[in-house]
């Protein structure tokens, strides 16, 4: 078992419970994983998606064409299940600070970027209108900071959030993170096997709640290790988190 | 009543300082032909309008674009535009950054003429202070919700790739996505075809595939090869080997002069059969 396991395992867990709703992985192969696994597991009611517009009858491996199809999502019926909210977004972020504000969009001044990234994509709508989830696969401070150069995903202090808003969780190569707090910053919810809490403390660049007692994140079932060689035969998880 | 143009007589008809907007998603079906055909024009100060790609890329890097309206560039396989970061990053062009919800919204509206569409997309993000003159309206009714009033995402022009068009300017989309090609054709006050193959029936693929009609559309142009180097599917896929020559090109000033020197200093044919080798 690998840390990449670990975390796939442990982004999966964000959509437990989810229902009948579209698990949407996006950017890298771990967020992919994480819905086709939960879907494959302890969440078998989960929409998943092929990478662009097709919903999946089965769950097909990485790269894999699916056995059949069961619905028609083009990017305008993505952006309305957006606004719906039938959907639960596991996203990367360039920057995330203490309350879960994410930026996506730029480094540096705005108006005339150190470095210009993606811009904003989908995630301010997703962010309140959608469960929203994070995945990080390089904890530091780089990415962790005070303050976001540019708010792209709405954070718990953000004016405005509205009654949709619904950060879930942040997933790490290093730990699993949420926002169970009395003023919703950003807690220590578990630390994955190997990880101490001083490491995770010492890789975010802001003050982070660390509860009485710490968990470990759990360990992948020998069941879900099975799965997920199967999605992921030749390993592209560990190109994104390496043992 | 045929519309049939050639490249350069679309490209003839656009004026500098005119608001573009350009159909597709990132790098897909993208109306390359028409965009490579406006970078060897004379047109300048254009306000692009797109779910960006290599095509707003290559307006930024023949210094065609005052202003981009997007909520992202990005060349998909890559995630980030080489030409559009050095445009912002060196402070060449201006930036309308909306959330990809509001832009739809904002396509939505100009489609139906109506000045705005109230979402919930962008409240509480810095899309609403980079844009200061974006404005909230408070729902009337009993839960007065504050709303962003996303304005109506009104064009010049619309510039559209698809798989086939007939004469008249009906065209079909014969991929899994038709992205939000007719919104634009709907928000446009003249819209340009540009299609893999030019029909005189429409044989293939469902009637939901004839996604633009006639009666939104100025002209059409026969590019096969247009939407190159982004995909087109089902008739090709990404050209992921040239989109990577793309990137590297941009590396140095040299390397970015012999790229277009090899690919985009003649017209679509010379493009079209560098490409081929």
């Amino acid at each position: 078992m690998s840390r990449a396991d670990v975390c796939v395992v442990a982004c999966a867990e964000t959509f437990r419970g989810d229902g009948e709703i579209l698990a949407a992985g996006i950017g890298g192969a771990i967020t992919v994983l994480a819905a086709r696994l939960a879907r494959l597991t302890f969440a078998p009611d989960l929409l998943t998606t092929d990478g662009t517009c097709l919903l999946t009858a089965d769950v097909p491996a990485l790269g894999a064409d699916p056995g059949g199809v069961e619905g028609w999502l083009p990017f305008r019926d993505h952006l309305w299940l957006v606004l719906h909210g039938r959907r639960h977004v596991l996203l990367g972020a360039s920057q995330l600070d203490r309350y879960g504000n994410s930026n996506i969009s730029c480094v540096g001044d705005w108006s005339r970027p150190k470095s210009q990234l993606l811009g904003v994509r989908g995630v301010p709508g997703n962010t309140v209108n959608n469960p929203t989830s994070y995945w990080i696969p390089k904890h530091s401070p780089r990415v962790f900071v005070p303050r976001v150069d540019m708010v792209s995903g709405v954070g718990y202090d953000r004016p405005g959030r509205g009654r949709f808003h619904d950060l879930r969780r942040v997933v790490t190569n290093l730990a699993v993170l949420d926002f169970a707090t009395p003023d919703h910053s950003m807690r220590l919810a578990s630390v994955h096997p190997g990880v101490t809490v001083n490491d995770v403390l010492e890789n975010t660049g802001f003050p982070l709640t660390v509860p009485d007692e710490v968990h470990q994140t759990r360990l992948p079932t020998e069941d879900e290790l099975r799965v997920l060689t199967s999605l992921d035969p030749r390993n592209q998880r560990a190109r994104e988190v390496p043992s | 009543m045929t519309k049939v143009l050639a490249i350069e007589d679309v490209v003839g008809g656009l004026e500098s300082g005119m608001t573009v907007g350009i159909g597709g998603w990132g790098s897909r079906r993208k109306p390359m032909a028409l965009v490579r055909a406006i970078c060897r024009s004379s047109l300048r100060d254009l306000t692009v309008i797109s779910f960006g790609g290599p095509d707003v890329g290559l307006l930024c890097a023949f210094g065609k674009v005052r202003r981009v309206i997007a909520p992202f560039v990005t060349l998909d396989s890559i995630p980030l535009e080489p030409w559009f970061r050095i445009a912002r990053q060196r402070g060449l062009i201006e930036f309308t950054e909306y959330d990809e919800g509001m832009f739809m919204f904002g396509l939505l509206a100009a489609a139906h003429r109506l000045p705005f569409l109230p979402t919930r997309a962008g409240l509480g993000s810095d899309v609403m202070t980079i844009n200061p003159d974006l404005r909230t309206v408070r729902s009337p009714y009993s839960d007065g919700e504050e709303l962003v009033a996303v304005p109506a995402l009104t064009m010049d022009v619309a510039l559209l790739h698809l798989n086939r068009a007939d004469q008249r300017g009906n065209a079909q989309y014969l991929g899994p996505d038709p992205y939000l090609d007719d919104l634009y054709a709907k928000a446009a006050t003249r819209c340009y075809v540009s299609c893999e193959r030019l029909v005189t029936e429409f044989k293939e693929g469902p009637v939901q595939s004839l996604l633009i009609s006639r009666s939104m559309v100025t002209g059409v142009v026969e590019t096969p090869g247009g939407a190159h180097f982004t995909s087109c599917e089902p008739d090709y896929g990404r050209d992921e080997a040239f989109q990577r020559a793309y990137l590297e090109a941009t590396t140095s000033a040299d390397s970015w002069r012999n790229f277009a020197q090899r690919y985009l200093s003649g017209d679509e044919g010379d493009y079209q059969r560098a490409v081929a080798g």
